[in-house]
């Protein structure tokens, strides 16, 4: 027969107390658990940035390059793609990128550095198709008004030549542009901004 | 009156679910002898050592890469570039060997207190059988690393299965997917160690628990407790598992933990018993390692193999070694359970076959130079003879009677004088505590080769006395 | 019956670890303690080391990082021309010009301090002497044969080795013959520095977790006082009861 003496605050603290430790040191050991979860070293070396030479680009070309597993376009872009810019202005969604994710030195109505060079994360802002380029004017297929740009044949979303997305598609905002600088005039390293390393 | 929520949702649970009925009757229900000591820590120890296992083990699968071209790179990967990879890595191999020591001393109970004795036969069988998978489990788990070790072992264990005649070789071939041990072989060891044995123990362990529960827990004094119930039908010398034993085994955690984070933070090869040196090299099938051995935990067996001269006799020997456990509840003739009221010869043959098992697993570790052989040969017919001659020696034995009631069990801070007493020289002091003239004694006093005879030849008297 | 238990296992527990060792290794002086032996470790495996073996499974900025040095430092002073932070340490070796010119390729030394063990590693650098029948010219006291020629045989000199008749049995010792550019004791210190960099790269996290480990056993500690002080609490009803 236990006897009815029982200290009953006394076991209430102790358990209380040891509840509180257990909860910490489960929490402890959670931590390195979740934590290792985490992008290894060995991801975030594969994310280092990637140099890129346009030398020997040619007008109108595009170059794809991966950095961080997706498709980053380099666009040597002509006088007349840069002219024909200017004008559709009345037709995209976000003209002048204020909903859009880009570096400080790409909000700009051309969305790059230099003019004649537009870098951009080739991946459609809908749900992350690689759009296909369209240079052309008025293709058969794409219609009259298409004066040149990124076609996303997943849901038909249209970008032009400085990636940004027109009204009425369904893609929200302007393709992403992503830090990028130039070490000379031929070299640009994609991932990292003006020296300082991107995380 | 204000309604409880929470006691709300917990009344839809319990309304149809049987969790109550669950908790009372396997926790705060379940009545378990009151004189549990040491020995019974290792069963909770063993399930926590379980989750420990599948837990990291998870963990590493995410990482890890069950190709031959890209094992051994990925278990590095894990060490440096995964967050806290490497603790993990060692919780996991830490825990497979920390997990044998627990079940080695968890059977080791088993035999000292007649745990496999009527009624409880058949818990005894599902534990053999969750040994033989803890084996299994373990032997497939350091495959997967892919260094030399691992390789080499495989080979020369899976090997063992040709030595089966008739069918042996298109055995051997079969269980590996290759003439050799291979990518093929390590694939299926990887599927088999983290899907299909992980869970049959989750079952065994399932069905150990409720052969036990349904039977009741055995004790140190070997009694049957339900024999003697009070008017409620609860057994006298029954104490509810919880809250007392699960506050109990909490400290029990608490302290193999100590051990545990020791060995894991400051020695995790544990002279590279735990982790071998050799399995730091990767698997090279061209060059064999100068000393192939197992790891510890299965060098008992291992010593019995190489100590019988023939191949296939060797295998018999070794899986001889297993079967013969799975035999105890049917070879043990005495009735009498506990080892405290057993005749002295059982008590001697169990004091033999202690030695024989860890001299066994010694030699597994060293080479086969001819004296060893011999000492091997020894213990192997010591281990095979404290099974085999049972019938025999149990039936003559002088038991003392046993009680009726569980005796009173000492707590550690009692036993601690008594123990330190036994083992301290007592000279008897030639002057009076307060003269100076003892302290002076005292510090100028040399060991007194009398006075150690003395305690030595006390110990040996209690050791006598102890397997009388 | 109980203390014979005890005393017992006290006996097994007590079997230390001995890995046979050879009786003649020199014993390296290691503290990982001590980074700027660690960076000129990594200098010398990259200047003597780097050009036959890798260690693939090591990052430069890992070196940074544990070793507190910028990472450009790093990249200057101690990787080879051309490397990124995030690379590996790879030989320029190919495989088929190292089995051509070695007849194996030379093993990858990341994990060399893990099973070869440190005192082995320093007394194997340090043990070569010159052996016409060998096809470097060398052979290795701690290794017979060896199919490695010595990596600093300008830094330590020529040694060749004297057989010695002792009333125990006959040994060989080692003679250095032509001195190197370094003196015995700057020589010793460059292959202790050496080997405190391969013991450092075969488990980089040494150091972080011992020290995480004593937080862990203090944690323990207390859970281990509480726990222990809530059973004892419990327990105080069986105990009364027998009463």
């Amino acid at each position: 027969m236990i006897n009815e003496g029982v200290d009953k605050s006394k076991r209430q603290f102790l358990t209380s107390a040891l509840t509180v430790v257990g909860a910490v040191g489960t929490g402890y050991l959670a931590v390195p658990f979740l934590a290792q979860m985490q992008p290894s070293v060995k991801a975030m070396a594969a994310g280092a940035p990637v140099e890129v030479d346009i030398s020997k680009m040619e007008a109108g070309q595009l170059i794809r390059v991966a950095w961080r597993g997706k498709p980053v376009w380099i666009l040597n872009r002509t006088p007349e793609v840069l002219a024909t810019l200017k004008t559709l202005d009345s037709q995209l969604r976000d003209p002048l990128s204020q909903e859009s994710i880009q570096p400080d030195y790409s909000k700009n109505p051309v969305r790059s550095v230099k003019p004649e060079i537009f870098v951009a994360i080739g991946l459609c802002t809908h749900l992350g198709c690689s759009p296909t380029f369209r240079p052309e004017i008025a293709p058969h297929d794409l219609g009259d008004n298409w004066k040149g740009g990124f076609f996303c044949p997943c849901h038909g979303s249209w970008f032009d030549l400085a990636g940004r997305v027109y009204q009425g598609v369904p893609a929200p905002t302007n393709l992403e542009i992503p830090p990028y600088r130039y070490i000379t005039d031929t070299l640009i390293i994609i991932g990292e901004s003006s020296g300082e390393k991107t995380a | 009156m204000k309604i409880d929520r929470f006691a709300l949702c917990g009344n839809w649970i319990l309304e149809r679910f049987p969790l109550a009925k669950v908790w009372n009757e396997h926790m705060t229900h379940y009545y378990a002898p009151r004189n549990f000591n040491f020995w019974y820590f290792f069963g909770s120890l063993a399930l926590l050592m379980l989750v420990n296992q599948f837990v990291t083990g998870i963990l590493l699968t995410m990482n890890y890469k069950p190709d031959a071209k890209l094992a051994f790179d990925s278990v590095e990967y894990i060490m440096r570039d995964v967050h806290w990879g490497w603790l993990i890595r060692y919780m996991h191999s830490t825990g497979a060997s920390a997990f044998f020591i627990v079940i080695y001393l968890h059977m080791f109970r088993g035999l000292m207190y007649g745990s496999f004795k009527q009624p409880r036969e058949l818990i005894w069988i599902f534990g053999m059988l969750l040994f033989v998978c803890l084996m299994a489990e373990a032997f497939m788990g350091y495959l997967l690393p892919w260094g030399q070790m691992s390789y080499w072992g495989a080979q020369v264990i899976i090997s063992l299965f040709s030595a089966i005649p008739v069918i042996g070789d298109d055995l051997s071939l079969w269980v590996r997917g290759d003439y050799v041990v291979s990518d093929a072989t390590l694939n299926r060891f990887f599927a088999f160690h983290v899907i299909s044995v992980p869970l049959v123990l989750v079952m065994l362990v399932f069905l150990h628990i409720v052969a036990l529960h349904e039977v009741g827990s055995n004790n140190p004094d070997g009694i049957e407790i339900k024999k003697y119930k009070d008017e409620n039908g609860i057994p006298l010398d029954g104490i509810p598992f919880h809250p007392y034993y699960t506050v109990k085994d909490i400290v029990g955690v608490a302290v193999f933990l100590v051990f545990f984070a020791t060995v894991i933070f400051y020695m995790p090869e544990m002279g590279g018993y735990f982790l071998e040196h050799a399995n730091f090299i990767p698997a090279d099938p061209m060059k064999t390692p100068e000393h192939i051995a197992p790891v510890w935990y299965f060098t008992p067996f291992y010593a019995i193999l190489r100590a019988i001269p023939d191949k296939f006799a060797g295998v018999i020997g070794m899986g001889g070694a297993i079967v013969v456990l799975f035999l105890l509840p049917w070879l043990d003739r005495n009735p009498v359970k506990s080892i405290r009221y057993r005749g002295g010869i059982y008590k001697k043959a169990l004091l033999l076959f202690v030695i024989s098992f860890i001299g066994l697993g010694y030699l597994g570790t060293q080479p086969a130079t001819p004296t060893a052989t011999l000492f091997a040969r020894l213990f192997t017919s010591i281990y095979f003879g404290f099974f085999l001659l049972m019938p025999i020696y149990t039936r003559w034995e002088k038991t003392k009677p046993v009680p009726k009631r569980v005796t009173e069990e000492h707590t550690l801070e009692e036993e601690l004088p008594a123990l330190l007493e036994e083992i301290t020289v007592l000279n008897p002091a030639t002057s009076e505590i307060g003269d100076p003239a003892f302290r002076s004694s005292f510090f100028h006093r040399r060991p007194s080769a009398e006075g150690i005879l003395n305690v030595l030849a006390r110990l040996a008297k209690k050791l006598k006395e102890s397997l009388d | 019956m109980k203390t014979i238990t005890t005393l017992l296992l006290l006996l097994t527990l007590s079997f230390g670890a001995y890995a046979s060792e050879e009786a003649n290794l020199q014993e390296a002086d290691i503290d990982l303690t001590d980074k700027v032996s660690l960076l000129r470790g990594a200098k010398h495996f990259v200047t003597y080391c780097l050009g036959c073996h890798s260690a693939k499974y090591m990052r430069y900025l890992r070196i940074a990082l544990d070793t507190g040095v910028d990472e450009k430092t790093v990249l200057n002073d101690i990787a080879p021309e051309g490397a990124s932070i995030y690379d590996q340490l790879h030989s320029a070796m190919n495989k088929h010009d190292a089995e051509k010119w070695f007849g194996t390729q030379p093993p990858d030394l990341s994990l060399i301090a893990r099973s070869r063990g440190a005192d082995w590693l320093y007394s194997y650098l340090k043990s070569y002497y010159s052996d016409s029948n060998r096809l470097f010219g060398v052979n290795n006291m701690v290794f017979q044969d060896t199919a490695m020629p010595n990596p600093f045989w300008q830094l330590q000199g020529e040694q060749h080795a004297v057989q010695r008749k002792t009333i125990w049995g006959e040994y060989a010792q080692l003679v250095l013959d032509e001195p190197g550019q370094l003196s015995e004791k700057e020589f010793d210190l460059v292959v202790n520095d050496l080997v405190h960099f391969l013991v450092y790269v075969g488990e980089p996290v040494q150091l972080e977790r011992q020290s995480i480990g004593k937080y862990v056993l203090i944690f323990l500690a207390v859970f281990l006082v509480i726990a222990y002080l809530l059973k004892k609490e419990y327990w105080k009803d069986i105990h009364k009861d027998i009463e």
